[in-house]
């Protein structure tokens, strides 16, 4: 079966710095593969690469086979491919409910429609019905997104992720900033709502990404050392030498 | 509740204001019937398009443009060219009251063409660029006088024969009423463009255009597409202006009228819906009954325009909006804001006709053609000579500016105070 993400010698640089210097990497469909690695490893540029915001220099992207490298963001979120990212990035001004209906616009067809009313797209109302309930925003999905609690946003900003209903979901550290109660919520929704998809997760927190992770990379300096199981990266001397070393310390 | 449509209840209520505003306008002529009334009044009704579909890019796609004149007068000299080429039989005969749709089909080429290059970039490239065009549009219709008649402009006349309903367009009623029923429609349709995907995407790409990148969307074709269609509500505006004042000249695109239009919506609020429409009426009769009364009108246009940004920049829509849940409270929290909101009011009188008084015998003054020594202000006759009217003006704009600054303060916290009550009272 063809990985549903696929790198093969990806390079990225900025200028004269090599940020990325060979990334190969496969994850299977369905798989819950969470990426680790310390401080300026590069995991976000890893993201910006593979959702489009920047083209690899070098080296090929297969999402589900089909080359996506160098692809516009939307075009690759049209196949599928949908993401969340670090520092929060919502609609501020836009209501809740509606964040929630422009991350589900495209992906039920609507495109660029301007004949119809979005409040009489039942199929856009669902959607956003069942993900407003899904991350506990029902309540509060007329006020403006600008308004909700830091909590509050990083549970929409998931939620306009997976609106779309992507079959690959990569999740740039989704519970930095959490309180302890607030994260068992969210790896609880995290595991609920990657049911059956394809999910890409980069985490700081160890407990989530041991949790969660079918398998783990880890990420030094551009490269990736090590790629197994959580029991195996636990026990790698290579991953121990090079990040875990420090936490268990 | 649910997010599927309101009930019949709630969609009986969100016809109200449509239907005041039906019956507004279709009672504005009988209540003042002059003339000068009629004229301005249907110079409001297209303002009031024209201010919309400016907002349609400032407030609701994020995009500040110093040349959205363009459309509105490129549409104004084709209008006027095409009703003189129907009195001269050598285009086909098209009613007058559907030629604004033809000036909007022009105002949407335009769009479409000079949108494609603007709207590549946003922010201050996209303000930079409108700029350009309106300059080049400007020099364009000065220099090419066979088209355009450099200064002096096009006349024609609108009366091209009998419409459908029997209206030769001749009298100022017919054409307010023609313009009134433009406004109305051109309202309601960019209205129910704000609820649509295409509408909801343009706030999402005004508040984060890397984001909408990022579910599916190309933000650079979000702003295409609302440049277009604002373009196209432009378009049906000028061709408006030119029916209803039978001329066009080169002001209709230059920057005069693309500033004008940017103050109407700011003053009037981008974040209300009928903030510009507030913004076109009010400015524009305060224009047409300034301007002859004073001189220094637009100064005093440009100082509304800084104190709104500094003070108030969700303009006259936003301070209205912002009391909402206080008026909906009642009588008892509301109260308390009477004193502190009259004595800052009674401040800024002051400090205003002050001001106005010290513009006025500067603008006496230096202008020598007047043959009067005496200036009448506010129905009272000034000295502008005199020191006593200088040092009283002085005195009064001073003294004001400082309750000004004294009363403000207390007016918002009394402000906070009563929205942070209405916010508590259960249901609320």
């Amino acid at each position: 079966m063809t990985a549903a993400l696929a790198l093969g010698a990806v390079r990225k640089s900025f200028g004269k710095a090599e940020i990325i210097r060979g990334v190969d990497l496969e994850i299977a469909q369905g798989e819950r593969h969470a990426i680790i690695g310390p401080n300026g490893a590069g995991k976000s540029t890893l993201y910006n690469l593979i959702s489009g915001k920047f083209p690899p220099s070098a080296g090929d992207i297969r999402l589900h086979g089909e080359s996506i490298a160098g692809k516009t963001p939307f075009a690759i979120a049209r196949m599928g491919l949908s993401r969340s990212f670090q520092v929060t990035n919502i609609f501020a001004r836009m209501s809740v409910l509606d964040n929630i209906r422009c991350g589900a616009l495209f992906a039920l067809g609507h495109g660029y429609a301007w004949w119809k009313l979005v409040a009489r797209l039942r199929d856009v109302s669902e959607r956003a019905e069942s993900i407003l309930r899904q991350t506990g925003l029902w309540e509060k999905r007329r006020l403006p997104a600008g308004l909700l609690s830091y909590a509050d946003q990083r549970a929409l900003e998931l939620g306009i992720a997976i609106a779309g209903g992507a079959e690959t979901i990569l999740l740039d550290e989704p519970t930095a900033g959490m309180s302890h109660s607030e994260i068992e919520q969210a790896v609880a929704l995290i595991r609920r709502i990657s049911e059956g998809k394809t999910l890409v997760i980069v985490e700081h927190d160890m407990g989530v990404v041991f949790d969660l992770a079918d398998r783990i990379s880890v990420l030094v300096y551009g490269e990736i050392v090590a790629t197994g199981a959580p029991a195996e990266i636990r026990a790698s001397a290579a991953v121990r030498e090079a990040y875990l070393g420090t936490e268990a310390a | 509740m649910n997010t599927t449509g309101p009930g019949i209840a709630a969609r009986l209520a969100g016809l109200g204001p449509w239907i005041a505003f039906a019956v507004a306008l279709a009672a504005m002529p009988t209540l003042f019937p002059s003339g000068f009334a009629l004229t301005m009044m249907s110079q409001m009704g297209l303002l009031i398009v024209f201010a919309l579909a400016y907002n349609m890019l400032l407030g609701q796609g994020g995009m500040l443009s110093f040349g959205h004149a363009i459309y509105f007068g490129l549409a104004g000299y084709f209008t006027v060219h095409y009703l003189n080429f129907i009195h001269d039989g050598e285009v086909p005969y098209v009613p007058v009251s559907l030629v604004p749709l033809l000036g909007g089909l022009v105002g949407l080429f335009f769009g479409v063409l000079i949108g494609y290059v603007s709207t590549r970039r946003a922010g201050t490239t996209f303000a930079m660029i409108s700029l350009g065009f309106g300059e080049m549009v400007t020099a364009l219709t000065l220099v090419l006088v066979a088209i355009f008649n450099g200064e002096d402009g096009i006349q024609t006349d609108r009366v091209i024969g009998e419409d459908a309903f029997g209206a030769t367009f001749g009298p100022s009623v017919e054409v307010y009423y023609l313009i009134a029923a433009w406004c109305f429609l051109c309202v309601l349709a960019m209205f129910l463009l704000t609820r649509t995907p295409f509408g909801r995407l343009s706030n999402a790409v005004r508040d984060n255009p890397e984001r909408v990148e990022f579910v599916g969307y190309s933000s650079q074709r979000i702003r295409w597409l609302a440049f277009s269609l604002s373009s196209f509500f432009a378009g049906i505006a000028g061709a408006l202006h030119a029916v209803n004042i039978e001329h066009v000249g080169f002001e209709q695109v230059s920057i005069i009228q693309s500033g004008l239009v940017l103050f109407m919506v700011y003053i009037g609020g981008v974040a209300n819906f009928a903030g510009p429409i507030l913004g076109a009426v009010l400015l524009y009769f305060l224009q047409s009954t300034l301007t002859d009364i004073t001189e220094a009108w637009v100064l005093y246009l440009g100082v509304v325009f800084v104190a709104v940004i500094m003070f108030f920049p969700a303009g006259l829509a936003g301070l209205v909006a912002m009391h909402g849940p206080v008026w909906r409270a009642g009588a008892r929290l509301a109260a308390p804001l009477v004193l502190p909101y009259a004595f800052f009011l009674v401040s800024l009188t002051a400090a205003a006709v002050g001001f106005i008084g010290l513009i006025e015998m500067l603008y006496f003054l230096s202008s020598r053609l007047s043959t009067e020594t005496e200036l009448a202000l506010f129905g009272v006759a000034v000295d502008p000579g005199g020191v006593v009217s200088w040092a009283c003006f002085a005195a009064l704009a001073a003294a004001g500016a400082l309750a000004v600054k004294r009363s403000f303060p207390p007016a918002a916290a009394a402000w906070n105070d009563a929205i942070a009550a209405a916010r508590a009272r259960p249901g609320a």
